[in-house]
């Protein structure tokens, strides 16, 4: 009978990241309202990084090795978590929405002929049964989904749904688990960072930020007369930067640079969640956008719902006027 | 070389979204579509690979018969063929019976390479491909931002968090997820228009046990996400006046300037 909920702790170069820890803050609260026990498995050679999770308040933490589990790849990490999911028999599987999961959890849930309820903002519980939400239309919109059919129910846990502080300290026995891998078909190379960037976002105390709306290049230079008369650096959302509109380092976002400066002024920005991770601790946000369900409303402290071309000749002037 | 690209259409990222009477799922009756952004990439990828070393673009969607203009404007881009897999409800599938009624309408092409995006626009499962991959036994590589497939290799760079990338080497045939964002879309051409008229689009069936079984996460409810913050709406409707409210407030109350 399947029982537990297993967490899978997410490594990058022998690093935990803050995702893994909110993964496991899930998981804890999960088992709790669940009244079952919660299991860590971290992938690698040997047990050393398992023994950093073993502070945390888990049933236990298994470390799944094998000498192929050095560095990620879909095949061997969905080897290896075949076969630990197949021995700890776990009713849940929760998993941190990263890149690295999203490139093999659905290889891994396919294996058990399940797929996986992906990106989910929360876990409920009622008798016994959990409901997740998720959300779709590129944040517009949240589901409520459940699980249908036998055991292990796979789901994502999207970045900042839950806070890393909240995973409970406690200790953990530490198991190994050696695993056998398959052949494995990619050949990874080394991880690197393009040359550095020309421009540090982070450092700006304003951004005006412009996505879709702006609908073409040469609108662009209205909106750099609103960032000249703010003394603010211009940025973009990713479609934007991906038309060539705006380079790359002016991109913010998951795949971009990530700020919190005093203000943000999103203009035709719609927010999808790989926007809003960018910039979502900015101090104040100023949304303007046509759509009054646009996602972006909901972490704005100041909205205006209409036509971007209206609204950035007049604040342009009054900024102008009000600081003489 | 035979690519074959799935293409899938979606709501239009600019429609207005309502959500239908039983909160099940959103109003279609007045919606407008367009094909999902990153897919559009993944046919330009394809596309770009036949131009540099010859082979065949053949494009395959699912859904009602609606989905015949993302599959006629893929034609008239320059994808030689398609697949189209005909079914009202097979655009709202979970990714498992999604792609088995996709592996199954392609299987037998015995594509060298095949590419789709990276996530759909409206469901925004993310699976998809790779389960495709997965049950027709071929090695994948997601989010995938650049890639060479000259003569027998495939390399691919794919795109990590935090501005990090990495280089695969993998064998062919294999599957790719494609970002937006790899290169620049092409427009169709009034020529390409003309063509698109002759080229093949095959209708297949997918076969009821393929999605008749039950399905392994269901929606019971759909709404507006809770606002995490209370917005000021400025304006109430006149986007002139709401600009002048909000240069006075960034002042008095933000204190930005």
């Amino acid at each position: 009978m399947a029982n537990g909920i297993l967490v899978f702790a997410e490594h990058r170069a022998g690093a935990f990241g803050k995702t893994t820890f909110e993964a496991m803050a899930a998981g804890q609260q999960l088992g709790a309202a669940l009244g079952q026990p919660v299991t860590a498995v971290v992938l690698g050679t040997d047990a050393a990084l398992a023994q950093e999770i073993a502070g945390y308040k888990l049933d236990k933490v298994v470390s799944v090795e094998n000498a192929l589990l050095s560095d990620y790849t879909p095949d061997g990490y969905a080897d290896a978590l075949e076969q630990a999911i197949k021995t700890l028999a776990p009713q849940f599987v929760l998993m941190p929405h990263t890149y690295l999961v999203r490139d093999c959890a659905p290889k891994l849930a396919a294996r058990f002929g399940r797929d996986v309820i992906s990106d989910c903002v929360r876990a409920s519980v009622a008798d016994d049964a959990v409901t997740f939400a998720r959300r779709i239309f590129l944040g517009k919109i949240d589901a409520d989904v459940v699980p249908v059919g036998e055991p292990p129910i796979f789901a994502t846990v999207q970045s900042g749904a839950y806070r890393a502080e909240q995973a409970e300290r406690g200790t953990a026995t530490v198991e190994t688990m050696p695993v056998e891998v398959g052949v494995v078909r990619m050949k990874p190379e080394a991880p690197f960072q393009e040359v550095k960037q020309a421009v540090d976002l982070t450092k700006a105390d304003v951004i005006v930020a412009v996505g879709r709306g702006i609908k073409s290049q040469e609108n662009l230079a209205l909106v750099q007369g609103l960032a000249d008369a703010l003394g603010a650096e211009l940025a973009a959302s990713r479609p934007i930067c991906d038309a060539g509109w705006l380079p790359i380092d002016r991109q913010i976002g998951s795949s971009g640079q990530t700020v919190a400066p005093k203000l943000y002024i999103a203009l035709g920005i719609s927010g999808a969640i790989q926007h809003l991770v960018g910039m979502k601790n900015a101090s104040t946000i100023v949304a303007v956008n046509k759509d009054p369900e646009a996602p972006i409303f909901d972490i704005a402290d100041y909205g205006i719902v209409g036509d971007l071309f209206e609204v950035v000749p007049v604040l342009t002037e009054e900024i102008k006027r009000l600081k003489g | 070389m035979k690519i074959i690209v799935l293409m899938k259409q979606v709501a239009n990222k600019d429609a207005i979204l309502r959500i239908n009477k039983d909160a099940t799922w959103i109003e279609e009756g007045d919606l407008s579509y367009e094909v999902n952004e990153s897919d559009g990439y993944a046919l330009e990828e394809a596309l770009r690979l036949k131009e540099k070393h010859g082979g065949e673009v053949v494009v395959c969607s699912m859904g009602p018969q609606r989905v015949k203009a993302v599959i006629k404007d893929a034609l008239a881009r320059g994808a030689d063929r398609a697949i189209h897999v005909v079914g009202d409800e097979l655009t709202r599938l979970a990714p498992l019976p999604a792609a088995r009624a996709l592996a199954e309408a392609i299987r037998a092409e015995q594509a060298d390479l095949i590419m789709t995006g990276l996530q759909s626009d409206d469901n925004g499962y993310g699976q998809t491909g790779v389960i495709v991959a997965e049950l027709l036994g071929l090695p994948h590589a997601t989010i995938v931002i650049e890639l060479d497939a000259s003569d027998d290799k495939l390399r691919v760079k794919r795109e990590l968090e935090n501005g990090w990338y990495q280089w695969y080497e993998m064998p062919r045939p294999a599957l790719l997820t494609i970002q937006s964002g790899i290169s620049q879309i092409r427009y169709a051409t009034l020529k390409g228009i003309m063509a698109a008229k002759k080229k093949e689009i095959r209708e297949v069936a997918p076969t009821s046990d393929m999605t008749s079984g039950a399905p392994d996460q269901r929606i019971t409810k759909i709404y507006f996400p809770q606002k995490t913050k209370q917005t000021q709406f400025l304006g109430d409707g006149d986007a002139k006046a709401g600009a002048a409210q909000l240069a006075e407030k960034l002042r008095t109350e933000a204190r930005v300037f």
